[in-house]
């Protein structure tokens, strides 16, 4: 076995634990290339199926090219897709402009809490992975969040031996992160491998193209001429820029994302 | 193909373990920072921050990402960083040093191959240095370096160096645990990291990076027999497909599997992949599969499919060595919830065998309850029969976690465990008894005696001629070298079962007398021969639960009426119970009956069982 195979096969082992454990059991689908190798490996864990649904926390502010392609894979493969925004605080005109970190709390954590809350979710999969940043490298692969959705990273249950944490209180819900341990190189070695379709905001038009995705205001394309799969694997192998140096957000702060990920933030 | 021009290069896990502040962090830092192994953003982010906090350049925050942790200057929670070499790429787990955080310790240290422990030389040897030793040898990391920091604080002294060696080296033996090597170093200096130092001209060996590079990765555990725990059972569409996890062997279409613990046997029909390209018919140690079985009786998560010969061993009752990461102390005969592989089952701590503080390995008084951060020998009774390994043999089923208040709060691994306390155990009525850990094992008998031990159980009506047959038959294996027990229920009871009633209970009480003696001379290698009327069906599956399936040989002597009537007594009941599973069955129908024939019959069956 190879060390993608060691990570698929992990991922898949985790899958399949959250799914036996949890009747209320969803996805977060971010259209990005982690969550989409995720939604690929549930294929691969339930042959060929998804059964729990999707969830797309719509900001509004994606770029559009990402709806798109949201809009044809969930009818490609006939999945189940529950969109939620926080309409409420749209409705008031909430922007980046207003704080970075005010407009992911309201239009990302709030209608993540919310969702979990309308829909009664137990557990929530997510492709954070550790090599991202550095609250995410300190977590769990089962990782529970209180009534409220808050993390208390000071004082993490063990985890060994892929025993997870499936036991909770009533209220709380667990996140689990099947990507935890892989690397944006083994993402990208992945996709090539097993010919995933992403979408094409990843590879160079014009000289730029994204490295990691998100709300347009706030994701920033990088320099590069790369327009295939074989060309970023390349690229990264070469690169001394961080993931999510395009990521407004994280630079808002030293302490940014674990301030967002404490309050229940992806 | 495309799967064919992806290049992988080989991942190694190694966890950072020590005393706090013993320089752990800094290390990794200098790794990361000498290999330029970090991102410009990250080298930014942590020369702000440490300007923040009114630091000069601070390693270790690169990976204590937390403020908690920055501003206070401790690792709270275990962290994994990416590195590579030439050679290959690597995750260092950096695990905090502190007591209080030895849960996060372990969760860090639990998913690593190798481990680098590390020692001040200014301090020298601390608790945590053999705790985490000992933590190290019950997860069973065995590829272990000792790096000897802050050697410029003790002007590069060699005789302290040496004396640390002799020192660590004596206390870590006890634990089977023989580093590779011990590296003098400067972390903060970056001296024998990755590049040699003059100031420590003295020493021959390897830096940290090519100690490192020189740790040959674990094998799969392909070449074990084959363990594969049901995760699940799909019927997503018409198939119905069994997945798990192989936990060690292999599996191919066609292979005769037996499911433990109900003993089912059947063949595998198909491994089921998605997408339908990347169907195979063979999977290995590591994999996360799906199956579909030849005979679809209905299957359950927790149940461990293997191969017919080589199963795992199955009780309710084990001993194991723990150690305790929860907030209450583990006591005796509290209901705690235990997991082993994909089974999940109530148990309690039926004893506490020793406890031992792991920061120098003496034995604790209090054999009442384990405290936190202790390590001790337990005997564990769990309320179902689980399926197990010893540890020392197979890593996925020989380990365990104990669960406490929705939380993972204890880890164990199995030991060997005494043959004779296996199947389902009965509650004792005292308290106090604590099974041992033996040190020969039945297999290790049965070797030595050449033989494989069964329980042959004899059965049928009085006169039926089992005893003549039984009597020949212990003879002709004793000619053959065999070592043999001949335990006949009729002379039990002028001794043991004296106390007994020859009525319907009497007779299920000496069944159970005469299958637990059975069990207990099989158990230490021995073939035992056993004589009994057993006429009712339950009895005997009593005394098969009790001996086991696989070790339980069942023949019926069958005899008609009339033939008995006139061996024996006329007046005699001839009421006999049949089984419902197959039985070697024989029929006498001539009242000059040649035993010797039924002997040979009876040889003609055992004789490959036995060798």
């Amino acid at each position: 076995m190879d060390h993608l195979e060691a990570i698929e096969a992990q991922s898949i082992y985790i899958l399949r634990e959250a799914y036996k454990h949890f009747g209320k059991l969803g996805m977060l689908w971010s259209i990005g290339k982690d969550s989409t190798v995720m939604l690929w490996l549930a294929q691969k864990a339930f042959f060929g199926h998804c059964p729990f649904p999707l969830i797309h926390v719509d900001t509004s502010y994606k770029i559009p090219e990402m709806i798109e392609f949201r809009d044809k894979l969930i009818k490609e493969l006939n999945l189940n897709l529950i969109v939620h925004q926080n309409k409420e605080a749209l409705e008031q005109g909430m922007n980046p402009k207003k704080g970075r970190l005010v407009c992911c709390e309201h239009l990302k954590t709030k209608p993540l809490q919310e969702v979990v809350k309308k829909f009664g979710f137990e557990g929530l999969i997510l492709g954070v992975r550790r090599d991202e940043e550095g609250s995410r490298s300190k977590e769990r692969f089962f990782s529970e969040r209180d009534s409220e959705s808050n993390w208390d990273y000071t004082d993490q249950p063990p985890e060994l031996w892929d025993q997870f944490k499936t036991d909770f209180k009533k209220g709380n819900h667990i996140r689990i992160h099947p990507l935890l341990q892989w690397r944006e190189i083994d993402i990208w070695k992945y996709i090539q491998r097993e010919n995933i379709p992403v979408v094409d905001l990843y590879f160079a038009k014009n000289g730029k193209r994204y490295r990691s995705l998100g709300c347009y205001p706030c994701t920033f394309p990088i320099d590069s001429n790369v327009t295939d799969v074989e060309g970023i694997v390349e690229e990264l192998q070469h690169t001394t820029q961080a993931e999510r140096s395009g990521r407004a957000q994280d630079q808002e702060d030293a302490y940014a994302m674990q301030k967002l990920r404490s309050k229940g933030y992806m | 193909m495309t799967e064919l021009a992806v290049k992988i290069r080989e991942k190694l896990n190694i966890v950072v373990v020590g005393h706090v502040d013993h320089g752990k962090s800094t290390l990794i830092g200098r790794l990361l920072f000498d290999t330029n192994s970090l991102s410009s953003g990250a080298i930014e982010k942590v020369k702000k921050i440490s300007a923040q906090n009114g630091k000069p350049f601070e390693y270790a925050y690169l990976l204590d990402a937390f403020e908690e942790e920055q501003k206070q200057g401790i690792t709270i929670d275990t962290t994994n960083i990416n590195f590579s070499t030439e050679k290959r790429d690597y995750v260092i787990i950096d695990a905090p040093g502190h007591k209080e955080f030895l849960k996060n310790m372990i969760s860090g240290a639990s998913s690593a191959e190798a481990a680098l422990l590390m020692i001040d030389a200014n301090e020298g040897i601390q608790e945590q240095s053999r705790r985490h030793g000992y933590i190290l040898s019950l997860l069973g990391i065995k590829k272990v370096f000792v790096i000897v920091n802050k050697m410029d604080l003790i002007g590069y002294s060699e005789a302290v160096y040496n004396d640390i060696m002799r020192n660590f080296n004596k206390f870590l033996s006890n634990l089977n645990i023989y580093p590779i090597e011990y590296i003098p170093v400067s972390a903060f200096n970056g001296e024998n990291i990755t590049i040699r130092s003059d100031n420590l001209a003295w020493y021959k060996g390897v830096t940290v990076i090519e100690a490192l590079d020189l740790i040959q990765k674990d094998p799969e555990a392909e070449d074990k027999p084959l363990r594969f725990s049901i995760q699940d059972v799909y019927k997503f569409d018409t198939r119905r497909i069994i997945a798990g996890r192989i936990e060690a062997g292999t599996l191919k279409v066609g292979d005769e599997i037996t499911i433990s613990p109900s003993g089912k046997t059947t063949k595998v029909k198909t491994i089921e992949n998605w997408p339908h390209e990347h169907d195979k018919n063979y999977v290995s140690a590591g994999m996360s599969v799906g199956i579909t079985v030849e005979d679809e009786f209905f299957n359950k998560r927790g149940e461990v499919i293997s191969h017919n010969h080589n199963k795992p061993q199955k009780s309710n009752l084990f001993n194991a060595n723990i150690f305790w990461m929860g907030k209450n102390p583990l006591v005796k005969g509290k209901t705690y919830k235990l997991k082993l592989t994909t089974q999940e089952v109530e148990c309690e701590v039926f004893s506490i065998n020793r406890v031992i503080d792991s920061s120098n390995l003496t034995a604790a008084e209090d054999f009442t309850a384990v405290n936190r951060n202790e390590v001790a020998e337990v005997t564990i009774k769990t309320r179902e029969v689980v399926c197990f390994d010893e540890f020392a043999e197979y890593r996925g089923t020989g380990r365990f976690v104990i669960v406490e208040d929705y939380n993972v709060s204890g880890g164990g691994i199995v030991l060997k465990t005494d043959d004779t306390l296996k199947n389902r155990i009965l509650e004792p009525k005292s308290k106090s008894l604590k099974p041992r850990t033996r040190l020969v094992t039945r297999e290790q008998k049965e070797k030595k005696l050449g033989q494989k031990a069964k329980v042959i159980w004899l059965t049928g009506l009085t006169g039926c001629g089992k005893n003549e047959i039984a009597v020949k038959l212990e003879k002709k294996l004793f000619e053959l070298g065999k070592t043999l027990c001949y335990l006949d229920s009729a002379n039990l009871r002028f001794s043991i079962s004296s106390d007994l009633e020859f009525n319907e209970s009497g007779v299920y009480e000496q069944t159970r007398r005469i299958a637990e003696i059975a069990n207990q001379f099989m158990n230490n290698g021995i073939i035992t021969i056993v004589t009994s009327i057993s006429r009712y069906k339950k009895a005997r599956e009593s005394a098969k639960e009790i001996i086991g399936t696989d070790d339980y040989l069942e023949f019926h002597i069958e005899v008609t009426e009339a033939v008995l009537k006139k061996r024996w007594d006329s007046s005699q009941e001839c009421y006999y119970e049949k089984s419902d599973y197959p039985v070697r069955s024989m029929y006498i129908d001539d009242p000059n009956f040649n035993a010797d024939e039924k002997v040979d019959l009876i040889m003609e069956s055992i004789k490959d069982i036995l060798q």
